[in-house]
């Protein structure tokens, strides 16, 4: 088909132009802003007197000799131990990936496959799960981890974090699983293979793409989460967010604000790289649901 | 596939979510029933030569460590801890209501009262930045849907920042750049000539910020959806549609916007999901002293310094789920009778 190409009047083009430029910067600016900002000390980023100093940095340079000093890294890698929250971070969040995946393609999948009607219900109670707030399920948790003394551990928190996971990867794989036809499984079936090696060995490979697209999701969930490794980890088994938010507590003390933005930026850094590679997949993933929804 | 075969393969993840949702949910519930043990106090009575005796009172802390272990839910109190100040508050609304002083009297004692003062925040929040969000997002995609194809890759990276960030991280970013001594903070100080201006000092302005942060995070998403939906817009029905005479405005009302009515079904319900559970950046902008959440109370009741507060974070949990359940009732509803003509 042959899309004519519209003409528009030269204002509308300007304007929304304009806009969307707006928007960019409004998007973008405040983590250019930080980054550059995160190699100042804390009187150029958190100037008194102009925020121009932020910018030039001339305390950096009095301070240290340079424009540019990496003391809050320093300060937050080495001396805050922010790197071990960072390998706690990466068992987190390639073990909830992997387990939420191998769940939810095995669960997905039989919602996909079933004709019957009370998937359509356990896919009605996976919303509601969905919609419950994280906090309120860590208050059911709490009281019983600590009788059960499993409060405070890695695999505590990586469990509850792939259960929190499940209903919107059984939703979002269970729409990948439908794209799929039947008859691939069922000519394997035929062919002698049972159900799992059907699954296993036809389904799997061709749902590659959708498995990345949800695994993006699973990460990205493990990853920014709050509320679940802020109360149910303990200090030494704290991950990088829970660990930014304990360097506020004690920002008091000179330069420790710039401990915290230097922590941001670290943690931030993955994201983009994310972005930068998954863009697509994130996209189709967003609009997945929507579209076939 | 046999029932046999489908509950083989959903079994990992059903028993996930059983133990780890729906049990929560009931422990919350029994939970919220109870209320912690309080202090054992003992009477000692001391003698001191010449002075007389007396009698003081003394918590025993031995013991009430002993009580604590011995039955961790505390003791039973019914709806006991729903109905008092740090929730509902019955008694106090009753007050507040037999005596006032007009409208504007009861509603600002009623939002004295902390759960009140939660509930008024989270719902603002809810409803103010979904519908804002979603309408800057739709913009943005209608923007972008028109720069040339070279400019879209950059674009849409750049846009997903935001959403894509970790909600302390970005609430972080921007408590930084508007606090008086970060770069909006003074150069909004300046703009206004005031150089006192703090967004935190006042409710009204951390409100706002929270507001503003809310729909900067919630755009993205809305504007990935609606830019997909965009591009699936029928050409006949808009080529129709000029030939028929309609202006540039008029496309957008009577074509474009039909034609993305599901997905914005789709996405209002994810935004409000989403938006109710605000939490995050109260805590990033450090604005409890001006605006607290549901999550937030619940979250501060578990992270008590000498007792954590059980019973009451259970409580504020229960009250919280009732109004996730009404939020999504229209939802659930719907495709229920939209199941059943099938």
């Amino acid at each position: 088909m042959i899309v004519k190409k519209r003409r528009r009047p030269l204002p509308l083009t300007v304007l929304s132009t304009t806009f969307v430029l707006l928007w960019v910067l409004m998007a973008a600016f405040p983590f250019i802003w930080t980054v550059w900002g995160s190699f100042k000390v804390e009187q150029d980023f958190f100037s008194r007197d102009s925020w121009w100093f932020a910018i030039e940095g001339p305390r950096t340079i009095a301070q240290t000799g340079s424009a540019f000093t990496g003391d809050g890294y320093y300060g937050a890698w080495v001396l805050r131990d922010f790197f071990s929250s960072v390998v706690n971070t990466i068992i987190v969040t390639v073990s909830v990936v992997v387990i939420s995946l191998t769940f939810g393609t095995l669960g997905g999948y039989a919602l996909a496959r079933s004709g019957y009607r009370y998937t359509f219900w356990l896919l009605m109670l996976a919303l509601v799960f969905r919609a419950m707030p994280h906090i309120t399920l860590v208050s059911g948790y709490l009281l019983p981890f600590f009788e059960m003394n499993i409060w405070g551990h890695l695999p505590t928190a990586i469990i509850v974090l792939v259960a929190i996971n499940q209903p919107f990867t059984l939703w979002m794989l269970h729409s990948f699983f439908l794209s799929i036809p039947k008859d691939l499984d069922e000519s394997a079936m035929v062919d002698g293979c049972s159900r799992f090696q059907a699954f296993r060995m036809v389904v799997i490979p061709v749902m590659w793409p959708g498995v990345i697209t949800t695994g993006l999701f699973s990460f990205l969930l493990a990853y920014n989460d709050f509320a679940v490794t802020a109360m149910l980890l303990s200090q030494p088994n704290q991950t990088m967010v829970p660990k930014i938010a304990s360097f506020l507590g004690t920002i008091q003390q000179e330069g420790n604000v710039m401990f915290a933005v230097a922590a941001v930026v670290s943690a931030t850094a993955p994201l983009f790289v994310l972005v930068m590679f998954f863009q697509r997949q994130i996209v189709s993933g967003l609009t997945a649901g929507a579209v076939k929804g | 596939m046999p029932h046999k075969a489908f509950f083989a393969f959903i079994m990992p993840s059903l028993l996930a979510m059983l133990l780890f949702i729906a049990l929560p949910i009931v422990s919350v519930a029994v939970q919220s029933l109870y209320v912690q043990h309080e202090r054992v106090v003992t009477e000692v009575e001391t003698c001191a030569p010449f002075a007389g005796c007396t009698t003081e009172t003394r918590v025993d802390a031995e013991a009430t460590e002993k009580l604590r272990h011995a039955e961790p839910l505390g003791r039973f109190n019914g709806f006991g801890t729903y109905l008092d100040r740090n929730h509902l508050a019955t008694a106090e609304i009753g007050a507040i209501l037999a005596d006032n002083a007009g409208f504007a009297d009861i509603a600002s004692r009623i939002y004295n009262l902390p759960f009140y003062r939660a509930l008024a925040f989270t719902l603002t929040y809810t409803f103010v930045v979904t519908p804002l969000a979603m309408l800057l997002g739709f913009c943005i995609a209608l923007g972008v849907n028109a720069i040339p194809p070279f400019y879209k890759g950059p674009v849409i990276f750049f846009s997903l920042l935001p959403m894509i960030v970790t909600p302390l991280v970005g609430a972080l970013i921007l408590y930084w750049m508007s606090s008086p001594q970060g770069i909006l903070g003074a150069t909004l100080q300046s703009l206004l000539n005031d150089p006192t201006l703090s967004l935190k000092s006042s409710a009204v302005l951390t409100w706002v910020t929270l507001l503003v942060y809310g729909i900067w995070h919630n755009a993205p998403f809305s504007f990935v959806v609606f830019y997909a939906g965009l591009q699936t817009v029928p050409h006949d029905t808009l080529e129709s549609a000029m030939i028929d005479g309609a202006n540039r405005w008029e496309r957008i009302r009577f074509v474009v916007i039909p034609h993305l009515m599901p997905l914005a079904t789709f996405v209002a319900l994810v935004q409000l999901m989403d938006n109710f559970r605000v939490f995050e950046p109260i805590v990033g902008f450090s604005a409890e002293a001006n605006a607290t959440s549901l999550s937030w109370s619940i979250f501060n009741d578990l992270r008590g310094q000498v007792d954590q507060l059980f019973g009451s974070a259970a409580a504020t949990s229960m009250l919280t789920i009732v109004g996730v359940v009404i939020l999504l009732s229209p939802v659930l509803v719907r495709t229920w009778r939209e199941f059943n003509r099938r």
